[in-house]
């Protein structure tokens, strides 16, 4: 699951909007325990070399998005405060406070900007991504 | 005089000899640089954009234009570099001079030049006279004694205020506008005050015998002794440096000082010794252009007699600045009667007048209401047939004045008495209709504001169009049109609460609904953001709610607060340890230092006395702060809207001009409120005596030592607007120091809008109370909402309650858990995050500029655990 030693650091340090990751099928990574997660926070978790966000909402939902704020480039969503906007679940980047909607990875304030989205479940207490 | 000015002087005719054809530029001099004459080169600036006019002021007195209409606020603490009123680089390009500290001696018009007083000639082809008005002294022996005053410069309210702290009585001779400003400005200076207004009333001017007597009472009520009907006949000096004042029929009375404020001279003398025509009382006769008898020479402001008339008001003056300014570009504007509505300032009474007051025209009507009991006389002045609004004059209650005024002249929208009583209708204003008379703002361009432009607060619209920035007696009006042009002022925290932050605070305060869940079903809709969860973050902190990381109160708070440090550009932290006054032990010192070093922080003294270490990534803040806790540190709270500083100097411990132990104060307040959370960060600084080197005055709540005690100065801010604190109280003992400031700081977080520092919030406070600082004192000194006792209790439990955040969150496993790199990955140093080194330290990466070689420091550099 750390695949962090074949991380190219190129590639972080220059901020590539996606990052990289072997190719392949849809399958399911076991990340951590759902109690893990704080109710209306995010958790940053390492997958396969991707950094994602994890949020859970109120309702118990949990959404994954990259980690990287793209207006920043650092790697921060995960800190943002959980919240609505309209009937939007979103996150606000602890940066500069753009608000993402989590189910599109849509910025509300910037439509142009948009982070990766990807699918996330809550299989026997534990949550699942895929990545790839 | 900078050595640029003296060449530009030379060149524009130290000689004798006027320069004449070869010059392509025509040269304006301006004498006299106030409020007006200073209009006037804004004007011509605004229009001359291909500099035909060549500029040069000559000024008597030692500084630039200043607002004389707010000069009063100089004795409660405005500076006099806030009172000016030249725009930053007026004078900084070669075509506009100015010559201060020099007065205008003669007028050769002839040569058409004028001498000053050092000597220098200056030549001109137009000559603007704005000299202003001298107070009028009336000639009663001993008017010229020690201790005899007038009120009309800085110098002047810089030896009123020397004198008053030893004269005890004082006394003010004139009842009219000024003369009443002037009292009760002595009044704050604490002294006991007398009135002498030879006329029947108070404000003979404005008021009639009606209004005149509510406004006895009121100003009676104030603490101020009133004579009218009273002359002045001699001023005679005591054996122990007091004034004995004699009077035609009354008893005399003895008083430590005496302030003439007995009306105004135009100051024409230049103009009548160099034969321009001047009035039979005194004034510069000007034409509708605002020229005078020689039409090389022009006159505007105070010194003007204009229409037959002197104008002591700052409005009229301003018109006539644009109009000369308008016709030196070959213009034709035209100066026409000018309205003379007036309203007291500062008294706490409300008085205003405005049109025909004392129903002059032929024919008008006077429709009186009165009620003593309540203290308030309105009166208007009507057409014969009462369909003309004339004029009219309010006492006790002048909320309607900045509209009624408007429609002096217009027919009435209703009857009288129903104008009278609930004040007109101003969505009928006509878009011609002036809204603010000291910068003539029309309603029209008011409205054209707050659609067009976007203004959509009273502080944009007085930026967009400068309506409201002289008297600010518009202001209501303005809001009001705010108000209707379906702009919504709205005052809800976000779009999941309708309430503002203090209504907010209320609610949470009065129904002890302690989570954040529960208060958004119960009163507010969603699930919230990254306005609202904060704000209501540090309400409940506020409320001492435990711990802010405690329960749900965690996901509620920025990630500042969340990590209890400083998100930095790359996503890692700053630790800032509290160093209280700024004191520092060698050993403490040597703690930080070796923590820095064994953690490979980039270390920096902050401009708050105390140190910053940046570069943390978030896995490593609890052991960075173990060391810390270990060491005697605790949180400095330099990432919550709380406490920050308390920025002290040395004091009178070591400083030879130290008169208090400003060191241990400064300690023993940061003590005291470390940790207070409020709607935004609070500042603060003590200094041991006037030299100020703690910078108190730009704090939140600053103190300076007196020979006496300490004095307190409130809403200072730095920042991207920066404000002086003004002075709330002298020489007071610690104790009572430390009630006021406990109750000044419980009042704010109460009631100040989220990210609202202490000096917006005291001018938030002004537009709704007049005076925001005499409100405070109303509040927190005379309890007059009957809080106080609360305010303090609240305060008590807070410097009770307090316990470090970080020594709690240590002890804390749970609480611990959250300071990982991933939640999958513990372990795992964030790879995203790389630094490269600069004069010796480390420095975020720059992906765009520190490409190429991997930086030489990693995430894993130098860290040693122990
Ligand atoms: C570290 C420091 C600069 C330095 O290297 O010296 C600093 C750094 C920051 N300041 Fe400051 N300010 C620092 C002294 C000041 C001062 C000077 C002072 O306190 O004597 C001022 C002007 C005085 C004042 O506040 O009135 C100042 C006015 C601001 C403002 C503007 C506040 C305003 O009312 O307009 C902000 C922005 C804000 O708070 O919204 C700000 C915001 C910030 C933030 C928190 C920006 C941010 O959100 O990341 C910076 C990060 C702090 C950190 O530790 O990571 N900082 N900042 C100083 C820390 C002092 C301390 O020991 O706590
Ligand atoms: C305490 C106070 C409160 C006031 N409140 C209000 C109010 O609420 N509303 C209102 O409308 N008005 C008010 N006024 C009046 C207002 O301040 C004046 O109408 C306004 O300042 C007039 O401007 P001015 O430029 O004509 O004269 P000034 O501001 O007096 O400026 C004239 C300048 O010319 C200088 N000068 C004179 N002779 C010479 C010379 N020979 N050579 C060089 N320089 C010379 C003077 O030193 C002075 O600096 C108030 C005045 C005072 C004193
Ligand atoms: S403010 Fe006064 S006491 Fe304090 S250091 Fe400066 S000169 Fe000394
Ligand atoms: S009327 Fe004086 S500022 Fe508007």
């Amino acid at each position: 699951m750390t695949t962090i030693d074949t991380l190219a650091v190129d590639s972080v340090l220059h901020g590539d909007a996606r990052d990289p990751r072997p190719a392949g099928r849809k399958e399911w990574v076991d990340v951590c325990a759902y109690d893990a997660l704080l109710p209306e926070r995010g958790a940053a978790a390492l997958v396969e070399g991707v950094q994602l966000a994890l949020i859970r909402t109120f309702d118990g939902d949990v959404y994954a998005i990259s980690n990287r704020d793209p207006f920043s480039g650092a790697y921060v969503l995960s800190r943002g405060i959980v919240g609505s906007r309209g009937d939007a679940p979103t996150v606000a980047s602890p940066m500069h406070k753009e608000v993402f909607d989590l189910r599109t990875g849509v910025c509300l304030d910037d439509p142009e900007a948009t982070v990766e989205v990807y699918e996330a479940r809550v299989r026997g207490g534990r949550v699942e991504v895929v990545v790839t | 005089m900078s050595d640029a000015d003296m060449i530009r002087a030379d060149e524009s005719g130290e000689s004798e000899e006027p320069v004449m054809t070869s010059q392509p530029q025509r040269r304006l001099v301006v004498v006299g640089n106030g409020m007006v004459g200073q209009r006037l080169v804004e004007a011509v600036q605004e229009r001359d954009l291909r500099h035909t006019w060549q500029i040069t002021v000559v000024g008597e007195e030692p500084r630039p234009a200043y607002d004389r209409v707010a000069l009063t606020s100089y004795l409660t603490g405005t500076s006099a570099e806030e009172l000016s009123v030249v725009p930053e680089g007026c004078y900084d390009d070669e075509h506009c001079v100015l010559h201060l500290g020099e007065s205008a001696v003669s007028i050769d018009r002839d040569a058409k030049t004028v001498t000053t007083a050092s000597g220098r000639t200056v030549g001109y082809d137009a000559l603007v006279l704005a000299t202003g008005s001298s107070p009028f002294v009336p000639p009663i022996p001993g008017a010229d004694l020690d201790g005899c005053f007038v009120y009309r410069t800085i110098e002047d309210l810089d030896a009123i205020r020397e004198r008053a702290g030893t004269a005890g009585a004082g006394a003010v001779i004139g009842g009219g506008l000024l003369g009443l400003e002037a009292a009760n400005a002595l009044r704050s200076l604490g002294v006991e005050t007398h009135v002498v207004e030879f006329a029947p009333r108070l404000m003979p001017a404005q008021v009639d015998q009606g209004g005149g007597e509510m406004l006895r009472r009121k100003v009676e009520e104030l603490g101020l002794g009133i004579h009218t009907g009273t002359a002045t006949q001699t001023i005679e000096a005591l054996d122990d440096g007091r004034l004995r004042m004699t009077f035609a029929d009354a008893e005399p009375l003895d008083v430590g000082m005496v302030v003439f404020s007995a009306g105004i001279r135009p100051r024409d003398q230049l103009a009548r010794e160099s034969g321009i025509q001047v009035g039979e009382r005194g004034g510069i006769v000007v034409d509708e252009g605002c020229r005078t008898s020689d039409p090389a020479v022009w006159a505007i402001g105070e010194c003007a007699l204009a229409c037959g008339k002197i104008y002591g008001l700052v409005a009229p003056g301003y018109e006539m600045a644009e109009v000369v300014a308008d016709r030196l570009v070959e213009g034709d504007a035209a100066f026409a009667e000018a309205d003379m509505s007036t309203k007291l300032k500062l008294l706490g009474v409300d008085v205003a007048s405005f049109g025909d007051a004392h129903a002059a025209t032929p024919g008008a009507l006077e429709v009186v209401y009165a009620d003593p009991v309540a203290g308030i006389y309105k009166k208007l002045v009507v057409t014969d047939d009462a369909s003309t609004m004339l004029g009219g004059v309010l006492v006790g209650d002048a909320s309607a004045y900045a509209a009624l005024r408007t429609m002096v002249g217009q027919p009435l929208p209703d009857t009288p008495e129903q104008v009278l009583m609930v004040g007109p209708a101003t969505s009928s204003l006509d878009d011609a209709a002036q809204v603010c008379s000291c910068q003539n703002v029309s309603a029209g361009r008011i409205r054209g504001a707050i659609s067009d432009e976007g203004c959509c607060d009273v502080a944009s619209v007085k930026a967009c169009t400068k309506a409201g920035t002289v008297c600010g007696s518009c202001v209501p009006l303005i809001k009001t049109l705010i108000a209707q042009s379906g702009v919504e002022v709205s005052t809800a925290l976000c779009e999941h609460f309708e309430l503002s932050r203090a209504e907010l605070f209320d609610v949470i305060r009065v129904t002890g609904l302690r989570t954040f869940s529960e208060i958004i079903a119960r009163h507010g809709t969603g699930r919230g953001c990254d306005i609202c969860k904060p704000a209501v973050a540090s309400i409940l902190a506020s409320l001492d709610s435990g711990h802010v990381l405690d329960g749900e109160q965690a996901a509620l708070q920025d990630t500042n607060d969340h990590f209890l440090a400083n998100l930095q550009r790359n996503g890692t932290y700053s630790v800032v340890p509290r160093v209280p006054g700024g004191e520092l032990t060698p050993e403490k010192l040597i703690v930080i230092g070796e923590v820095a070093r064994d953690f490979g922080l980039y270390t920096k003294i902050t401009g708050g006395q105390r140190i910053d270490l940046f570069g943390a990534r978030v896995d490593q803040l609890p052991a960075i702060w173990k060391r810390l806790v270990d060491a005697g540190f605790e949180s400095g709270h330099a990432y919550g809207k709380a406490l920050r500083t308390v920025k002290s100097c040395v004091g009178s411990t070591w400083c030879r001009y130290g008169v208090q132990d400003s060191t241990s104060l400064a300690i023993m307040l940061e003590l005291r409120y470390r940790g207070l959370r409020s709607p935004h960060k609070l500042k603060s600084g003590v200094s041991g005596c006037a030299r100020e080197c703690a910078e108190a005055r730009s704090k939140d709540f600053g103190i300076i030592a007196s020979e006496n005690g300490w004095n307190l100065y409130l809403g200072g801010n730095g920042g991207f607007n920066p404000r002086h604190a003004k002075q709330f109280a002298v020489d007071l003992s610690t104790e009572d120091l430390v009630r006021t400031i406990d109750r000044f700081l419980m009042f704010y977080i109460r009631t100040a809008d989220r990210l609202q520092r202490t000096a917006a919030w005291l001018e938030s406070l002004n537009e709704e109370h007049g005076d925001g600082l005499e409100y405070v004192r109303r509040v927190i000194v005379d309890d007059e909402l009957g809080i106080c006792a609360d305010l303090d209790a609240a305060m008590e439990r807070h410097v009770e309650a307090y316990a470090d955040e970080w020594a709690a969150v240590l002890d804390d496993e749970d609480k611990l858990s959250r300071f990982v790199s991933f939640v999958n990955a513990p372990d795992v140093p964030d790879p995203s995050i790389q630094f490269v080194t600069e004069r010796d330290q480390i420095r975020p990466a720059d992906p765009t500029t520190d490409s190429g070689p991997v930086p030489i420091a990693g995430p894993e550099l130098e860290v040693v655990r122990r």
